[in-house]
């Protein structure tokens, strides 16, 4: 019995003090007809034979560590420095639980706070939460927060096509009980003035995203004054390593910055857990939801940190919560600060800028291969959308068949998109790989 | 001593990661969107390093000292699941790489669903919710979809013992669904007489939590289930007590139609300071198709020679997406290497030492402290913090003092049907020495706060850190640091 130390004299002096003859003479309270089920589970493995059976699962998935990937769509591969995962090995970070006791928590509480100042910093926004389970989730909160600021009197949430299909559809699911109006992403060609014209008195909350979904980079400064003039509030979905080299959502505005943490310094993991970012104005602060960490002082007058504002929480507020959220990302959110940290002032705008670089190469070679085009001329960071001059799944299976894993097939989302592929190139993508990326789009396209 | 913020151990021109020139021709930046300032610390990887040990050593947590910390089950990590859960082909597969160049990973999700349906007696699962509150909106979702699609459309009742977790009445609210709260009787069970009264065709369905918050089953949980399911309402299980039922009982066959598990507590996943977590929701045979989008299901059958095929798949009626991709795999991983390790036997084996510890403590405690409920307990048990003999010592000061002994506190102050409430959960994996040690400290405690209270006011007394002044915290509302070289706008 794995992990289990009693020894059977444990067991029965353990059995003795408590006055019975057998540990199942404890569980007289449970119904007898369905107590003690027969189940089905296999038999139990060594250390030994599930490393051996595991590795074998893991070696049937393609991965990064083998292919070039020029897939992103939401999630990332970028270089994570060694220093990251042997931070997030200790210990003590990561076997501990949520910080309900400051004294003998401050490890992870200033960590907590030195995450909320990192995020705070790189967003340009007054304060950042604890983190939320993941970009789309901390959109959902940023909806739920607006409608708290106007008592759930406003019914109306603006999203644009421009966001994350998935994020957009998390709102939606979020919602379905509370009886809102969702709309703006109905139609693909929903730009800043569609969205404008259906801004109205009974908006609460306008959504946009900073790179969009589809890679491209906007100024929001007018956009977001007229989200203002109705009272609404304005919230951008960010990529927050792409803030290492453009202009933070705070220049433009912003009154809620949410976003999917996972390219700072968090494997892909197949799709998880990441962390969800979520920063916003000091004037929001009381209705936002999450954990939050505050600077104090001990009884013995040195510094410390607690968690702080538990009023808003479902422990102490239960059914009158700002969220129903307990815990947050909390070994996520240490990754990305020691990943902040690490990267430092620097390092942060070297990876973005060359993930901006080299996207831009590898779209003008594709652009100029002919049979392929990019969609449009708008300026945009690491991701690009091309049309094709074939569907989309057979161009990856051939790239597949060369080691490379291609881009997202936008027609699987957008109907209107058939033939589109959301490319994807970060720092990791070597001249070398963007090449071959381009060659082997050619030589499909002539086969 | 406090370990300094990393913006104050940042001196400008610093740096621990360089990386190489860029191989390509140089691209024109963006017209009026690039950035002029990147306000982040500039440290050396060496004092980055030193800056985030020191702060690890802050922390008390389960590889440095016994953690009863009640309703998280602080049980032992296993170091494998770590090293599993790092291996190129989990850690490094992209979501949206496709179905087939992901078959390992899909077969592994598939198994943890099926194993899940087994131990809890459900016909349906959902891996994708990211936590254990994150599983109740799902299921609670799951309920309200399921009486709408019924044409149902009053149902919008949901009671909820007084003894439950805030997040249970806070996942109500946010579900659309109305909260009533229902009374526990002198035994802890719900009290059945207030049940029927309140049951009619406005109940959208009853959350339980069983073990309750006492760490005591329901005595007549099918009593309640009948009463419940007899005037159209579904029940919905809190997981969140899953672990001395592993083997014992199944929720399912109880009666439960909708659950959520806790991986990071029943199924050793690491808590991480505070996330990240799993929630995976178990769902009854007539609730499968409202299950959140997607799951792992066989699109292929196999045969003897080759495996099926794994895909993901959107049940007919689902009530949507919960989150981004598909749950937290790096999780599911962990959980499917600790039950595969354990087994048949070695699942009922946890619930038999979670309990055996649990009671063991309570009878040795019972004397010292009151047990408000004092009868045979599951994986937990609650008793008060508080003695008529002693009027200036309340739980906060025991959990305080308890600290001295190298010893995480109980979980105080809930729940909130117990004054003065310490709730403590030993898990089954912790050693008799280690539970004598703490009823010895805790004996000891008992006897301070009657013959030197102070001792235990003013705890405590050997942590880097003494009580914090919550108060102040709350009015100054310091959240952030600013670089100094940056004016905060």
């Amino acid at each position: 019995m794995a992990y289990i130390p009693h020894t059977e004299k444990d067991r029965q002096e353990m059995l003795d003090v408590i006055g019975v003859e057998r540990i199942e003479d404890l569980y007289d309270a449970i119904p007898e007809d369905v107590r003690f089920p027969d189940l089905d589970l296999p038999p139990a493995l060594s250390e030994m034979e599930i490393l051996e059976e595991l590795q074998r699962y893991a070696e049937t998935n393609v991965n990064t560590k083998h292919f070039h990937y020029f897939l992103g769509a939401g999630a990332y591969n970028h270089f994570i420095p060694s220093v990251v995962n042997h931070m997030l090995l200790r210990s003590e970070f990561h076997t501990a639980y949520t910080p309900y006791q400051p004294e003998i928590s401050q490890g992870t509480l200033q960590v907590i706070f030195e995450y909320q100042s990192l995020i705070a910093n790189l967003t340009g926004m007054d304060v950042s939460n604890a983190s939320h389970y993941d970009g789309a989730t901390a959109l959902a909160e940023a909806v739920i927060l607006a409608l708290h600021e106007h008592r759930f009197k406003r019914k109306k949430i603006i999203l644009s096509p421009g966001i994350n299909p998935q994020f957009r559809e998390v709102v939606r699911t979020y919602m379905q009980g509370l009886d809102l109006e969702i709309s703006g992403d109905e139609d693909l060609e929903n730009g800043q003035d569609n969205l404008r014209s259906m801004i109205d008195g009974d908006t609460t909350l306008v959504a946009v995203q900073y790179p969009d979904f589809f890679g491209h980079i906007y100024d929001f400064s007018n956009f977001a004054e007229a989200v203002h003039a109705a009272g609404a509030l304005f919230c951008v979905v960010v990529n927050p390593l792409a803030l290492g080299y453009l202009k933070p959502p705070s220049e433009f505005g912003a009154d809620v910055v949410v976003g999917e943490g996972q390219p700072l310094g968090i494997p892909l993991s197949f799709g998880g857990p990441y962390l969800g970012i979520f920063a916003t104005l000091d004037r929001y602060v009381r209705k936002m939801a999450g954990r939050l960490v505050g600077e104090t002082e001990d009884s013995r007058g040195q510094r410390g940190y607690v968690l702080t504002l538990t009023p808003r929480e479902q422990h102490i507020r239960r059914q009158r919560a700002t969220s129903n959220i307990c815990t947050n990302q909390g070994l996520i959110a240490l990754a990305s600060t020691v990943y902040m940290s690490a990267m430092g002032k620097q390092g942060l705008r070297q990876v973005a800028e060359l993930c901006y670089q080299k996207a831009h190469y590898a779209a003008n070679e594709i652009d100029s291969l002919g049979g392929y085009r990019l969609w449009n001329n708008d300026p945009f960071f690491n991701e690009f959308v091309i049309s094709c001059p074939h569907p989309v799944a057979e161009i990856n299976d051939f790239l597949l068949d060369r080691e490379i894993v291609g881009g997202f097939d936008l027609g699987r989302t957008y109907e209107k998109l058939e033939h589109h592929m959301l490319l994807a190139v970060t720092e990791l993508n070597s001249k070398d790989q963007i090449d071959a990326l381009v060659s082997a789009l050619k030589e499909f396209d002539h086969a | 001593m406090p370990e300094a913020l990393i913006y104050e151990l940042s001196s400008p021109g610093r740096y621990a990661v360089a990386f190489p020139e860029s191989d390509v021709p140089h691209a024109a930046p963006p017209d009026g969107l690039e950035r002029d300032d990147l306000p982040l610390p500039e440290l050396s990887e060496l004092d980055l390093v030193r800056h985030f040990v020191r702060l690890s050593q802050y922390n008390h947590s389960i590889d440095t000292g016994f953690y009863p910390l009640g309703s998280c089950t602080m049980k032992y990590n296993p170091k494998i699941n770590e090293d599993i859960a790092r291996m190129p082909g989990f850690a490094f597969a992209h979501p949206l790489q496709g179905e087939k160049i992901s078959q390992g990973i899909l077969a592994i999700m598939y198994e943890l669903q099926e194993w899940l349906k087994e131990i809890g007696g459900f016909a349906g699962i959902s891996l994708q919710p990211a936590a254990g509150a994150h599983g109740e909106l799902t299921g609670l979702l799951i309920i309200r979809n399921y009486h709408r699609d019924r044409g149902d459309h009053t149902r919008t009742k949901m009671l909820i013992p007084d003894s439950a977790h805030g997040t249970n009445p806070a996942s109500t609210t946010m579900a659309g669904l109305e909260l009533i709260e229902l009374p526990s009787d002198a035994r802890g069970n719900i009290d059945l007489e207030k049940l029927r009264e309140v049951c009619d065709d406005s109940l959208a369905g009853l959350m339980l939590t069983n073990p309750n918050t006492l760490g005591l089953f329901e005595e007549h949980v099918q009593e309640v289930v009948r009463v419940v399911h007899e005037c159209g309402g579904l029940m919905y299980g809190d997981g969140a007590n899953m672990n001395p039922l592993l083997g014992i009982v199944r929720p399912g066959d109880l009666g439960f139609d909708v659950m959520h598990f806790n991986l990071h507590k029943t199924f050793s996943t690491p808590h991480g300071g505070g996330g990240p977590g799993s929630g995976p929701v178990g769902v009854a045979q007539g609730l499968v198709d409202f299950l959140p989008a997607p799951i792992v299901d066989i699109v292929e059958p196999g045969d003897e020679g080759t495996a099926p095929t794994f895909g993901l798949v959107k049940p007919l009626k689902s009530i949507g997406r919960m989150k981004s991709f598909h749950g937290h795999f790096g999780m599911h991983v962990r959980a499917y290497t600790y039950m595969r390790m354990q087994g048949k036997a070695g699942i009922r084996a946890i619930a038999d030492h979670a309990v055996l510890n649990a009671n063991y403590l309570r009878v040795r405690l019972r004397d010292a402290y009151e047990i408000p409920f004092d009868r045979v307990c599951m994986h937990e048990f609650v008793m008060e913090g508080m003695w008529p003999d002693a009027p200036d010592i309340h739980a906060l000061d025991i959990s305080k003092r308890i600290m001295d002994f190298g010893f995480h506190p109980p979980t105080n102050y809930f729940p909130l049907i117990v004054k003065e409430a310490l709730m403590i959960e030993p898990t089954e994996t912790e050693s008799k020495e280690t539970l004598d040690a703490f009823v010895e400290a805790m004996l000891k405690i008992a006897d301070e706060a009657h013959t030197s209270p102070e001792t235990l006011r003013s705890a405590p007394h050997s942590t880097p850190f003494g009580r914090m002044d919550e108060v102040k915290a709350a009015r100054e509302l310091v959240l952030c640091c600013r670089p100094a070289y940056i004016p905060k706008a």
